[in-house]
């Protein structure tokens, strides 16, 4: 039971663990890798008008829905307008109001930054299948023909959709075609046409508009699309060839037959261009500015919403139970010995600021150096606290002299021996004092050496970017950390130093 | 010698790992609100004269660095004596003086001299708790130095040899002798160089010897087969082993006894974390013997038998039988 208990406990740690993860990976896109960027784009909408008198209303339908790309910011230059947006079933608009204009031309400007999150699907619920529109006779009779000659080619709802646009745009209409269109019919014009066409198969489906995203395009204009709902989801098509998907970029702004995202109110000369620009946002920030516009919970409990400076201190922090696994992992499952358990960690903690090299090569000398001073004290017979704090000066007194020595010979690395923890390396010169003492020189060096072996493992962890970046990220991966420590509080294997220490047992009689 | 063995042929064995010993007997059977009674050397040693076991006289107790002073009245007259530190692990911090030169100073077992003021400075450091656990402040014990059986003359060099038993919920699973060596500077103590004879449980004569983790037929010092001596006393010792148990309700048990010349088997000290060289002395590995107990016990039901019973609980069957059984039973 108690073997159960814990193998629970362990899952459910690393589920926990392990969902948390997913989900900040996957649903909010949380990057894994450390200083990753991901490519955004800010987009500038300008309105220009020309107010006719009056008070003047503008309102600017504005991107809701954007299948491929997750809003990351928005905001609006209103110039002494009042602003008000709202929301309700088709769409998001911004609705600029002023009493008394100034006279010309007004433009207000909205500006949207949005990054590619990957999901181009539109799962939405079906709406029902489409109310038949009401053709006029001839022409009621010319859809039908139109539609049955589809109908007869076609599958299902998609391949229904590809071959009707496809006749639509044929270069030499037959006459069914011929009947609703015109030849200079203009895309828009040709794109509702098809809509009311797929609504007389009852098929739902809408015009939507929008453009490609691409690197300075400057006064861009907006291009209609078309999307059909083949029940499970919205299926974006390429009005004149019949092609599903959008173009590559292509963000979608307003939905609908309208011509243009503006209405105005006592004001003529209404125009909308939009202008591009692509920029590089830094992945972690985008996830959290994304996370942040669509209310999701968790950012705001997220460390990188504290001050930078605790933020550096968590960095570290949290890499202090890898650390700790790491100890127990070359302590139990290897048998590696050291002084102190965590010592090595410490160490390991003050190799970051010296690297680790110049690391190693100062420790091992205020280590040997303090040893032998050590042994001196020894013969002066000194009461054990008191050579303790001796110990303790001693190293101070050792690492200013080896700190100005290098200096003076114009080795820059040594001047990082002051963030040495002097009372660690004390103590750790005092116990392999005693250790050399009771179980000789090859012990002590066994295990002086053994702590260093540690605290490079440990420093090549806590150095590491990307796990710092992961654990910092993802804090509740601490929890399998977790798991993985308890799991191996139960391990009774052997040690891999045993598989050395019994090797007596390996050829003698049974 | 090959470099290493397999995992799989060590759990053949039944060789008990570090781990093991940790996770499976030790937390298991020692619970830790009784360690203090072995851990310090003045509460075994008042448990175990409560109970009538035999261990060497105390001569007296120094807890304060102002009791330092006094030291030398407390060994007024005596030339042998042993300074311990209570709460020392692992051998450290013992100092054998044998003797004393004319001009007062102590002669160490080793033969080296020690004069006064060094003998109280090392108890200063006992108080200060150099040799303790941790670091903690300690109390130094000064007590009877044993007059040591010849039993073991011919394979020991200088120092106190003594008898280490491994008791398992209170039935005797492993002995070993424990015999100085020049290296390891009269010390009694498998780290610190000394020879691990395994002994034949049901027979108490000792088997061939680990030194240094390495297997020795000879002793390295006075060249005698380490192999073939019998232990005096050796059923008087199982019992005082197995009675251990119940003073201390420890289940994993290190049991270290001293033959004195005159008194028989003495308890030295009692030990709940030890060491696992025991097996390499003996050939054999720990973990099937403490099966076999198990099964022994449950046997028993609830009633568990009195020390002399337990004490020779592979009489019957013999040892090597139930080991095996209990391996077979295992797989």
């Amino acid at each position: 039971m108690k073997r159960f208990h814990l193998s629970l406990l362990v899952l459910l740690l690393l589920a926990v663990a392990g969902g948390i993860f997913l989900y900040k990976t996957q649903v909010l896109q949380f990057p894994v890798q450390p200083a990753s960027e991901v490519e955004t784009w800010t987009v500038e909408a300008s309105v220009d008008f020309t107010p006719t008198g009056g008070s003047v209303k503008a309102a600017l339908r504005l991107p809701d829905s954007t299948p491929g790309f997750a809003i990351l910011d928005e905001s609006f230059i209103s110039r002494g307008y009042g602003l008000s947006t709202e929301a309700n079933g088709d769409g998001r608009k911004a609705i600029w109001t002023q009493r008394r204009p100034g006279d010309g031309p007004q433009t207000l400007y909205y500006r949207l930054q949005v990054v590619p999150d990957g999901n181009g699907q539109q799962n939405e619920e079906y709406p029902g299948a489409a109310d038949r529109p009401d053709f006029d006779p001839p022409l009621a009779a010319a859809a039908d023909a139109l539609l049955e000659s589809v109908r007869s080619r076609s599958a299902d709802i998609d391949s229904f959709s590809t071959l009707l646009v496809q006749e639509v745009n044929r270069s030499e209409p037959n006459e069914n075609v011929a009947a609703f269109l015109t030849r200079t019919a203009t895309p828009l014009e040709r794109t509702r046409l098809i809509v009311d066409l797929l609504a007389g198969a009852r098929i739902p489906a809408r015009v939507v508009h929008g453009f490609s995203l691409a690197d300075r395009g400057q006064r861009q204009e907006a291009i209609p699309w078309l999307q059909y709902h083949n029940t499970r989801q919205w299926v974006p098509l390429d009005p004149a060839t019949g092609e599903r998907g959008f173009p590559p970029n292509f963000l979608v702004w307003w939905t609908g037959d309208a011509p243009s995202p503006l209405e105005l109110d006592r004001a003529r000369g209404g125009n909308v261009s939009w202008a591009i620009s692509r920029s590089h946002l830094d992945a972690m920030s985008a996830a959290s500015l994304a996370a942040t516009q669509q209310r999701y919970g968790i950012p705001g409990l997220s460390l990188l919403d504290l001050p930078v400076e605790t933020q550096n201190t968590y960095r570290i922090l949290l890499l202090l139970p890898l650390g700790a696994l790491l100890i127990v992992f070359l302590r139990n499952l290897v048998g590696v010995r050291t002084f102190g358990t965590f010592m090595p960690v410490l160490m390991a903690l003050s190799f970051r600021e010296t690297e680790l090299f110049n690391g190693v090569v100062m420790f091992t000398l205020v280590v040997a150096l303090g040893l032998a001073l050590r042994f001196y004290l020894e013969h002066l017979k000194l009461l054990l606290v008191p050579r303790l704090a001796a110990v303790v000066t001693i190293v101070v007194a050792l690492m200013a002299a080896l700190t100005v020595l290098s200096h003076q010979l114009g080795i820059q690395a040594g001047l990082s021996l002051g963030l040495f923890p002097i009372v660690v390396l004390a103590m750790t010169i005092e116990r392999m004092s005693i250790v050399w003492e009771e179980h000789g020189a090859a012990d002590a060096i066994q295990q002086g050496l053994g702590s260093l072996v540690v605290a490079a493992a440990c420093y090549l962890v806590l150095v590491n970017r990307q796990i710092e970046h992961l654990f910092f990220v993802f804090p509740e991966l601490i929890l399998a950390v977790l798991a993985l420590l308890l799991a191996m509080g139960r391990y009774t294997g052997y040690r891999a130093s045993e598989l050395i220490r019994f090797r007596a047992f390996a050829r003698s009689k049974d | 010698m090959a470099f290493w063995i397999s995992p799989a042929e060590l759990r053949r064995r039944g060789i008990v790992g570090m781990n093991m010993r940790n996770g499976s007997y030790i937390a298991e059977h020692n619970p830790r609100h009784r360690y203090p009674l072995v851990d310090n050397k003045l509460i075994t040693k008042s448990l175990a004269q409560n109970a009538g076991v035999a261990v060497p006289e105390l001569y007296g107790v120094v807890r304060t660095h102002h009791g330092i002073r006094e030291l030398g009245g407390l060994l007024e007259g005596r030339d042998s004596f042993v300074v311990k530190p209570v709460q020392g692990s692992g051998g450290n911090g013992i100092v054998v003086l044998d003797g004393r030169f004319d001009n007062g100073s102590y002669r160490r077992a080793n033969g080296r001299r020690m004069r006064p003021e060094e003998l109280e400075h090392h108890v200063s450091n006992i108080l200060a708790g150099a040799y303790s656990l941790g670091g903690q402040p300690d109390v130094a014990m000064i007590e009877q130095r044993v007059e040591f059986s010849h039993a073991f003359r011919d394979i020991s060099y200088q120092g106190v040899p003594d008898i280490r038993i491994i008791v398992y919920r209170g039935c005797p699973a492993m002995a070993m002798v424990r015999l100085p060596t020049r290296q390891s500077d009269g010390k009694a103590n498998l780290h610190q160089g000394a020879i691990g004879a395994g002994v034949d449980l049901e027979t108490g004569i000792t088997t061939e010897g680990v030194w240094l983790n390495r297997r020795v037929h000879q002793h390295p010092d006075t060249s005698c087969s380490v192999a073939g001596h019998a232990i005096p006393h050796w059923e008087e010792q199982l019992r005082l082993a197995a009675r251990c148990h119940d003073l201390t309700g420890l289940g994993y048990l290190g049991v270290d006894l001293i033959l004195d010349r005159q008194h028989g088997p003495l308890l030295l000290e009692l030990n709940a974390r030890p060491g696992l060289a025991i097996q390499i002395a003996n050939e054999a590995g720990l973990r099937w013997r403490l099966r076999a107990i198990d099964r022994w016990l449950e046997a028993h039901g609830d009633a568990t038998p009195p020390a002399e019973v337990r004490a020779r609980w592979f009489a019957r069957a013999g040892l090597e039988t139930l080991a095996q059984a209990a391996a077979r039973d295992a797989a």
